[in-house]
């Protein structure tokens, strides 16, 4: 790594890489042809490929958003970008099986001990496609369907059909016409009716070439009254030259049905995270969002939820983090569609060394969603006066029933809380380190708790060597 | 009994905070096993004594010099002071919202120690600390001082300072605001630290003395010590108040 990338990013713990080992790699850049090739590679049925080609036309004429700080999004070399790159000829069901380079990667990242001591099943992804994927036998013998997406789309047609891009159709956005062009790998999920899920299941997705673009595609269906916990961790190298995540994920929660998805997106500084996340909850379903962003260069991550049906409830719990060098723009929007619904959202955001957070919500209810409830709690914290933080707020109330609570606060690290805890052995950097888990507590009590030891870890890092 | 062991002197220090001068040429020492009280009116610099033995950042030593352990202190940073074994015990500990008390306990010990602490040796000396307090339990899952009333902020104090067992204790009012059944359970936990510290009690009441019988009572007047005694200047001075010592001060 070069001394001013390295300035550039900081200490990131996953900037390593290895040799690109790959077995097929397309030429840089996007056009229809690419898109079909990426379709007939895969030997998708014909109305896969119709879709990609459609969403590759939206994409093409779609303006870019202008709102926010999407001017930075015009930085973004389509052109310069890998759309697909195979690793591996397989998707294997062992890790001795896997690559010994790529399975090298996952043990850094720990995956493979975390899957034998508290994971249902798990896939791992590297680049493109998923090289590994396993899911435990009790889960599978109760039809339990968790699969790779690609996998998902040969071996279950018939359901990804009926629910592909009806949560996001590729006319969504600019960045889901994309995903849905050039979509590869990512996880389909379906649990059936009344099954419980016990131990969460993890993807991990993995950048590791350069330029490299993945657009992974998850979708999971939880049928009436069953559950699901879903965990999502991703990381990639640093490079002085930009990555792009552009992923699409859609939820599916049926009647009673409970889904929920944690993310702790923890790229390198020099990825654009674009990513769109929707779910649908039915009559008394739950969806949940529990989304932890700390890194990239750019995030624009604004997870959904649509609730369609009575009693239904909406969780978006999400923290971002931005140091220097860093936006993280992100947020929730819920819908209230239907009577007496519930939505909670809670965003924590830092920023530290000039870095900008931003939260943008949305949150609605449509005139006949009599009785519903929600309660908004952003709060920003700043550990210098250099950073930024910004709120943006909309609330469109078509429904005088409604009850909403918004709550927002905007604080500094007092010096008064920095020298009570250098009073009790800490450096500052230690002090700063606390002071942040401590902000983000009400989050990471979400989090299995290897994750949370995990995130606590990862922040602590951040404060090191920063101050002063 | 062994030649004394000098943990704090204090020479002729003066200090501002901003632009305002508050303490001018006070001298201190402090050998271990020593309580010292000191007493005098609000605003007569105190607490600043306290806060700057400690590092506070925001005062500002113009002349004189603190050693503590034969070291001069402005070498130290604030941690370094704590890891070298002084401790403060706030008058107004800062609230750590979503930091539990079990885990900061846990981690501040390491910090000072400079070294891992086993969980179970650690909770064994947590609960032998804890009962000496007479503290809950629940209170190690509760965030650091958020939503702690008066008294609890103040037996949390005491409950680090017998963890972290300094050379050097500070404790700045630590007895304003308590019951009498809380005073008595503070000064336990200082009367069991004292015979291996040195101790530096601030306080406005002659009643904590009743419990932790000092050594020494210095009077604090304009950033002064105008008069040092032993435990029967504090009996004198809750039954007559300072004004008498003003007057001493001014034929002085």
């Amino acid at each position: 790594m070069s001394d001013e990338a390295r300035e550039a990013v900081g200490d990131y713990r996953f900037g390593f890489h290895d040799p690109e080992n790959a077995t097929i790699r397309f030429d840089k850049g996007l056009s229809e042809q690419v898109v079909r090739d990426i379709s007939e590679l895969k030997n998708e049925p014909e109305w896969m490929t119709e879709i990609r080609v459609k969403a590759y036309h939206h994409f093409v004429e779609r303006e870019m958003p202008d709102w926010g700080n999407c001017g930075e999004l015009n930085n973004i070399d389509f052109d310069n970008v890998t759309y697909f790159l195979r690793s591996s000829d397989a998707t294997e069901r062992d890790w001795d099986d896997v690559p010994e380079d790529i399975k090298r990667t996952f043990d850094r990242l720990g995956i493979p001990e975390a899957e034998q001591k508290y994971l249902g099943g798990v896939t791992a992804q590297y680049e493109s496609e998923a090289v590994y994927h396993s899911i435990r036998e009790d889960l599978e013998a109760q039809g339990v369907l968790f699969l790779d997406m690609d996998s998902g789309l040969r071996e279950h047609p018939e359901i990804i059909k009926k629910h592909f891009g009806t949560v996001i159709p590729y006319s969504d956005n600019k960045f889901s016409a994309l995903n849905t062009a050039v979509w590869s790998g990512g996880s389909f999920i379906y649990v059936p009716k009344g099954v419980h899920v016990e131990m969460p299941v993890q993807a991990y997705f993995r950048i590791n070439a350069q330029n490299m673009g993945q657009f992974e595609r998850t979708l999971i269906i939880a049928d009436e009254g069953s559950s699901i916990h879903y965990v999502e961790g991703c990381t990639a190298p640093t490079y002085s030259t930009d990555s792009l995540h552009s992923a699409v994920v859609e939820l599916i929660a049926m009647k009673g049905a409970k889904i929920r998805y944690s993310t702790i997106q923890n790229w390198s500084a020099n990825v654009y995270n674009l990513v769109t996340k929707r779910g649908v909850a039915y009559e008394d379903a739950t969806v949940e969002w529990v989304d932890g962003n700390i890194g990239s260069k750019l995030t624009m991550k604004y997870p959904a939820v649509l609730l369609k049906g009575e009693g239904a409830h909406a969780e978006v719990i999400s923290v971002a983090y931005a140091g220097a060098g860093q936006h993280q723009d992100a947020g929730a929007k819920v819908h209230h569609l239907a009577p007496r619904t519930t939505s909670n959202i809670l965003s924590k955001s830092i920023s530290k060394n000039g870095g900008r957070s931003s939260y943008r919500g949305m949150l609605q209810v449509s005139p006949k969603a009599d009785g519903c409830r929600s309660k908004v709690v952003c709060d920003a914290l700043m550990l210098d006066s250099e950073s930024r933080s910004d709120t943006y707020p909309t609330m469109e109330v078509g429904n005088s029933t409604a009850d909403l609570e918004h709550e927002a606060s905007v604080s500094k690290v007092s010096g008064d809380q920095l020298f009570y805890l250098m009073s009790r052995g800490f450096s500052e950097d230690e002090a700063m380190g606390l002071i942040v888990n401590g902000f983000f507590e009400p989050f990471t009590r979400e989090l299995p708790m290897e994750y949370a030891v995990e995130l606590n870890k990862l922040l602590e890092l951040e404060m090191e060597g920063s101050i002063g | 009994m062994n030649m004394a062991e000098e943990i704090l002197r204090v020479e002729n220090l003066h200090v501002k905070v901003e632009d305002t001068p508050i303490l001018h040429g006070l001298s201190l020492t402090v050998n271990r096993g020593e309580k010292h009280v000191i007493m005098g009116r609000n605003g007569a610099g105190k607490s600043t004594l306290a806060s700057v033995i400690m590092g506070h950042p925001a005062y500002e030593i113009t002349e004189g010099e603190v050693f503590f352990m034969g070291r001069p202190l402005d070498e130290l940073d604030v941690f370094e002071r704590a890891r070298a074994g002084i401790f403060l015990s706030f008058q107004y500990p800062a609230v750590i919202p979503g930091v539990q008390v079990g885990t900061f306990l846990k981690k501040s010990v390491q910090s000072v120690r400079q070294e891992a602490v086993k969980a179970r040796a650690f909770r064994q000396e947590l609960n032998a600390a804890m009962d000496t307090l007479d503290m809950q339990k629940s209170v190690l899952s509760r965030y650091v001082n958020d939503g702690f009333s008066g008294g609890e902020k103040k037996r949390l104090e005491i409950l680090q300072m017998l963890l972290l067992k300094p050379n050097l204790a500070l404790l700045d009012e630590t007895d304003s605001g308590l019951d009498i059944d809380a005073l008595r359970i503070v000064a336990k936990g200082i009367n069991q630290i004292a015979p291996d510290a040195g101790c530096l009690i601030i306080t406005h009441y002659q009643r904590l003395l009743d419990h932790v019988k000092p050594d020494f009572v210095h009077v604090m007047i304009d950033g002064q010590l105008v008069m040092s005694g032993g435990p029967e200047l504090a009996l004198k001075l809750e039954e007559q108040g300072y004004d008498w010592l003003d007057a001493t001060e001014v034929e002085a």
